[in-house]
């Protein structure tokens, strides 16, 4: 690490109280085509390393890039959806740097003619709805990624060279950009995290991406400055590069408020630069300080022709995008039963499209979002991470969720399954087998159980004998103790019942 | 409309150069710099005979929407891939420290 002398910290409400924050949000998100934007070149994520390129995304002399009609497509549908103007024509330019991540030493990107532009979005912010305008969505390619070596720990500081894998390279990239979000006040980072939440449903209804944050498909850059009150012109903004979760959009957020005002307060200046955001310490860092070396000489891409989307084709995909968010949060709650106050803690979470699919794969409202809003949210809480990125999908869940409807295992039990799902153990039905869970219903061996528990138990055996029911309970507990759990404790009353009542 | 002269300074020259790369003396900057003025007062040229109904065009050809279906097609293998790389390890480009910026 350099030793750069972290900065006494303004606390948060403290420096909300003094200063309006101002945020600007890029987010990047990669398309899920089939094939790159330019090139043939399958866009998987997670193949061995450079075995989807070719002479075009490796930028070799010659080749000759040709635009992928369906991101083109999917493109204008963000656009519609985040209520965008969609250009008449456009064109693609070349934003020139020289760093290896893009071998031809550009990126083809949009510069001044982006294909949708001055939208908007109505996001839902603590049961809020707060109005987000777009700048503008814009068509790019995204880098190869790059593995720094000799450092530490895959970092940069220390790395005496980098290896390159361009499989990501010309991925298509799709950059939403805000317009500068203003009189959030002291939401301002959950306002930033809520857009970004509501970004992922959108996309995700459309079809369009992955928007996996945790595989890169979904990333966000937080612009944030400071001023002095709202009719003050802004203030520097310092821009934090490469959040790959909403809960680090929403301490970045936070981290950059408390460390400007700080700067504020001493009379020094906010230098406008990159910053990069450290999942570890919760702190950002200094990147490039914006300088001569950011004059990317965009100019436009003279091997693409110009794109002029037919309007026929525009008014087409806009009669068939998907239901709008809002109108799908409410219509979801009414064929879900939830109180407004049930809605507001599911959209709270980021777990409606979760229970939504949890649901699709068979389970209902109640048991998703029992899983998702309680034990799953303890564990991402846990783990520090969003309950997207625990690795169990909405079907596991739902798997889960069926072994307790069909009597295999019960609500204990079903906790250790979600347990072994996560440790990577396999699908709800291997972890069950593998660890033994299942419940034991087999009317011998429970008998045989609860015969000793009679027989260690003559005073409660009694009170059954007696009449008082309710003391059965302790020969369930008895019993369930010796199965560890895994009695089937309906049955178990039964047989008790049987035998003393 | 461009400014029919556009002035190339000495300066300009060397931000460019360091913008590209390229490593210009004192001597290739007072050599280089009237060099490009005449070339871009030469291009500036066309300007005269543009009228102003002729939109600023990045290509010859009068084409538009060319595309492709989104089909995958085979790509090259990674030997293949890694030929022309000066050096390359555990599959991959190799390539100098990069300095400055995370990727
Ligand atoms: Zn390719």
């Amino acid at each position: 690490m350099t030793a750069t002398a972290s900065p006494a910290l303004v606390a948060f409400d403290d420096a909300i109280a003094r200063f309006d924050p101002v945020l600007g949000l890029e987010v990047h998100v990669e398309l899920n085509t089939a094939s790159k934007m330019f090139c043939g070149c399958a866009a998987v994520f997670g193949a061995e390393p450079n075995t989807q390129t070719c002479p075009v995304c490796l930028g070799l002399p010659g080749a000759l890039p040709v635009v992928n009609e369906t991101a083109v497509e999917s493109a204008i549908r963000i656009g519609l959806a985040l209520n965008c103007e969609i250009a008449t024509w456009c064109r693609f330019a070349r934003k020139n740097y020289f760093y290896p991540d893009m071998p031809k030493n550009f990126q083809t990107s949009q510069y001044d003619e982006p294909i949708a532009f001055n939208g908007y979005t109505e996001i839902d912010v603590d049961g809020e709805v707060f109005r987000v305008e777009i700048e503008r969505a814009h068509m790019e390619e995204d880098t190869g990624k790059s593995l720094h070596v000799g450092g530490a720990t895959g970092r940069i500081h220390g790395a005496s060279h980098s290896l390159v894998d361009y499989n990501r390279a010309g991925i298509p990239l799709i950059e939403v950009v805000t317009k500068p979000i203003e009189g959030a006040g002291k939401l301002a980072p959950v306002v930033a995290r809520a857009y970004v939440a509501h970004l992922r449903v959108l996309l995700s209804g459309l079809g369009v991406s992955d928007v996996r944050m945790d595989q890169g498909s979904l990333r966000c850059d937080v612009n944030l400055s400071l001023r002095a009150s709202a009719d003050a012109p802004y203030g520097t903004r310092s821009e934090t590069k490469n959040l790959n979760s909403l809960r680090s959009v929403e301490r970045a957020v936070r981290y950059e408020v408390s460390r400007q005002a700080a700067l504020l307060d001493s009379g020094e200046r906010v230098v406008q630069e990159t910053r990069h955001w450290h999942e570890d310490t919760g702190i950002t860092t200094a990147g490039r300080e914006k300088s001569d070396a950011e004059d990317y000489r965009y100019f436009p891409e003279p091997d693409l022709v110009p794109i002029a989307p037919d309007r026929a084709w525009v008014a087409q995909l806009q009669a068939t995008l998907p239901e709008p968010l809002a109108e799908r949060r409410t219509r979801l709650q009414t064929v879900w039963e939830f109180s407004d106050l049930e809605m507001r803690d599911v959209l709270g979470a980021g777990a409606m499209l979760l229970i939504e699919q949890t649901v699709a794969a068979g389970a209902s409202p109640t048991a998703a979002k029992k899983w998702w809003l309680s034990e799953l949210a303890r564990r991402a809480n846990d783990a520090g991470t969003t309950l997207e990125e625990l690795s169990i999908t909405p079907a596991q869940v739902a798997g889960v969720q069926a072994l307790v409807d069909t009597g295999r295992v019960n609500d204990k039990l079903a906790r250790e399954v979600l347990e072994g799902v996560l440790a990577g153990e396999g699908e709800p039905a291997d972890v069950v087998s593998a660890r033994g869970l299942e419940v034991v219903s087999d009317d011998g061996a429970l008998t045989a159980a609860v015969d000793r528990a009679i027989a260690h138990n003559p005073e409660v055996a009694a009170k059954i004998r007696d009449g008082k029911a309710a003391a059965a309970g302790a020969l369930i507990g008895a019993v369930m103790k010796e199965l560890r759990g895994q009695a089937d404790a309906a049955r178990v009353r039964e047989l008790i019942v049987e035998k003393l009542g | 409309m461009p400014d029919p002269r556009p002035a190339i300074t000495r300066d300009d020259v060397a931000h460019l150069a360091q913008l590209a790369r390229i490593e210009l003396t004192a001597a290739e900057l007072d050599h280089l710099a009237p060099q490009l003025a005449v070339i871009v007062e030469s291009v500036a040229a066309v300007s005269a005979v543009a009228a102003q109904d002729v939109p600023p065009s990045s290509h010859a050809l009068p084409l538009q929407n060319v595309f492709r279906r989104d089909e995958v097609r085979p790509s090259l293998s990674p030997q293949e891939a890694l030929a022309g790389a000066p050096e390359s390890e555990q599959q991959r480009f190799a390539v100098p420290r990069i300095l400055g910026e995370e990727a």
